[in-house]
């Protein structure tokens, strides 16, 4: 149950730090080429520390690069928003944005755990996510109140992107034995306080939350976009063409 | 009448004296003090080669960053990208204590009018050219930067001491990626010579043409802009590195190369100058394909840009009210 809940943990990280390490080289400029890379280190290092816990607890002497490099798409718990393309720098923004403020929150209740090594994992992230929420959160606002064409891109973005924002907060069997033991929180609680932190930013950017239904989900069962697939066989190819081999 | 101006390029005798005077007592020169035109002209040439550089730089290892064979040296690949930039910048700001900014800068890279090291042309065809560009096209440009960081321009000295610090950080990397494929399996091994193989001669290119042919060289030595020759750097960079090839059981693609007992020097074949010449006039392996990548990073980031411009100029309008 637990290695599941830190499946989630690592693959969230490690498939958007992955997107967003996309940019490098490539960004709006130079600075955001900077700062875009620095959340991508922070995620892929909260990726690494969330699957090598993954892999202590599974005890079948997986480590952080077994997991990351040796599992095939149906076995990534991630949720889907993360896996989607980039878009255009305010797409990847705006989806920064709503994944930190979940973060914020999911990790500031995490950090209450009864499981003290997740505990600890999880406040050392929450200061990282600090960061990254206020960096992003102010992209928004930038983006989202410039220009006529800077605020249609973004208010297209959220549209496209609100919907996929269900999952993050979709529970099942794993939460419901994890949280009976205190080792994790009711996600359902947390709704409440992300969608409030982010109407806030929302109404700051000039940007209209849609009303239309969340999207179907399936990522935390293995279920996920057809993005995902081809992201994975680029980041496992070298690794998996070397069977055996030391990097 | 207006006052008769100095016609650019003609400084005052005397003041150039003056000038020389300090260079030759070892002064630096900061932004505020007199320099000849020529002597700025040089420094924005050379500053902005290098910012522009670091830039494209980025772009042949970031090819590699999405396949990085494990998260630890995906991480540690995507830092070392990501001090690139930062190199970039910091030397960009450079440029603009001598009045460029750096958006006339970045319009002549894209322009095609600014150069940039021609070794970024070359492209990165297996995860070994990560190790061979941090050993040595880093390796390289740390020889180059630490005479730099004596450089008679302050700013410019000064960026060259924080640059070589982590050059010298990415540079251990580079080696530590072909050590660990040297002695790993034989296809691990065989992608680590290939990628000596390839990188060896333009490395040594980096250095520029010898100094009898280098069209800069001596009023650069003259300034103390340099203080050592383009050849004497290569052979300091070609004498550190043989040791280390052979250390990791890597073998150096010179059949010529030979250590002269005398001085100590180990003594290489000919470079290939039409081959360098034909990458810096633009018909290298990837020009167009660098310069594609940022005109389209830049055209894309546009929309961006303006956006952050208009946002800040209502927000000043907005606490004027």
């Amino acid at each position: 149950m637990l290695f599941n809940y830190l499946l989630r943990l690592g693959d969230d990280r490690l498939v958007l730090g992955h997107r967003l390490s996309e940019w490098c080289g490539h960004g709006p400029i130079l600075e955001e080429d900077i700062a875009a890379a620095n959340i991508a280190l922070d995620l892929l290092g909260q990726a690494s520390m969330f699957l090598k816990y993954a892999g202590e607890v599974e005890g079948k002497g997986r480590d952080a690069d077994a997991l990351a490099y040796w599992r095939d798409e149906t076995q990534f718990r991630n949720v889907q928003l993360v896996e989607l393309p980039n878009g255009d720098y305010g797409f990847t923004i705006l989806r920064q944005f709503l994944v930190s403020a979940w973060a914020y929150h999911h990790l500031g209740a995490l950090a209450a755990s009864a499981d003290e090594t997740l505990a600890g994992m999880a406040a050392k992230a929450l200061k990282e996510t600090r960061y990254h929420l206020r960096h992003s959160a102010e992209w928004v606002v930038r983006l989202g109140d410039g220009t006529d064409e800077s605020h249609g891109r973004m208010q297209r973005a959220l549209d496209e992107l609100w919907p996929w924002t269900g999952e993050l907060s979709w529970q099942h069997e794993v939460d419901a034995a994890l949280r009976s033991e205190g080792i994790v929180p009711d996600l359902a609680a947390l709704r409440g306080p992300f969608e409030a932190m982010a109407k806030e930013q929302f109404a700051r950017a000039t940007l209209v939350l849609p009303d239309g239904p969340m999207r179907m989900t399936g990522g935390r069962l293995g279920r996920h976009t057809e993005h995902l697939g081809h992201m994975l066989a680029e980041m496992q190819i070298v690794a998996r063409s070397h069977p055996g081999a030391q990097w | 009448m207006s006052e008769p101006t100095q016609p650019k390029g003609s400084d005052d005798p005397a003041q150039v004296a003056a000038f020389e005077a300090r260079i030759a007592r070892g002064e630096t020169i900061e932004p505020k003090d007199w320099m000849p035109e020529r002597y700025r002209r040089q420094l924005v040439r050379m500053m902005s080669q290098h910012a522009h550089s670091e830039v494209v730089g980025m772009l042949p290892e970031g090819n590699w960053i999405t396949r990085a064979p494990s998260l630890r040296r995906k991480i540690s690949l995507l830092a070392k990208v990501q001090d690139e930039a930062g190199h970039g910048l910091y030397i960009y700001c450079g440029t603009e204590t001598l009045g460029v900014d750096r958006a006339e800068l970045i319009d002549q890279l894209l322009a095609g009018t600014a150069k940039y090291s021609s070794i970024f042309n070359y492209p990165t065809l297996t995860w070994a050219d990560m190790g061979a560009i941090g050993w040595l096209v880093d390796g390289a440009a740390i020889v180059n930067q630490t005479m730099l960081a004596h450089a008679s321009f302050g700013p410019y000295a000064r960026a060259m001491v924080r640059i070589c610090k982590e050059e010298n950080f990415h540079k251990r990397q580079g080696y530590e990626i072909m050590a660990t494929l040297a002695a790993g399996t034989p296809a691990q091994k065989a992608m680590a010579q290939d990628a000596l193989d390839r990188w060896w001669w333009p490395s040594l290119m980096m250095f520029g043409p010898s100094d009898k042919e280098s069209p800069n060289s001596a009023e650069l030595l003259r300034w103390k802009i340099k203080q050592k020759g383009n050849d004497e750097l290569r052979q300091r960079f070609v004498n550190l590195t043989v040791p280390q090839a052979a250390a990791i059981g890597l073998h150096i693609p010179d059949p010529l190369l030979t250590l002269d007992k005398e001085t100590g020097d180990w003594e290489f074949g000919p470079i290939d100058w039409n081959e360098f010449m034909q990458v810096i006039s633009g018909n290298g392996p990837c020009n167009r394909e660098r310069l594609a990548a940022r005109r389209k990073a830049h055209a894309d980031g546009a929309w961006v840009r303006d956006a952050a411009v208009a946002h800040a100029a209502k927000d000043a309008a907005r606490s004027a009210a």
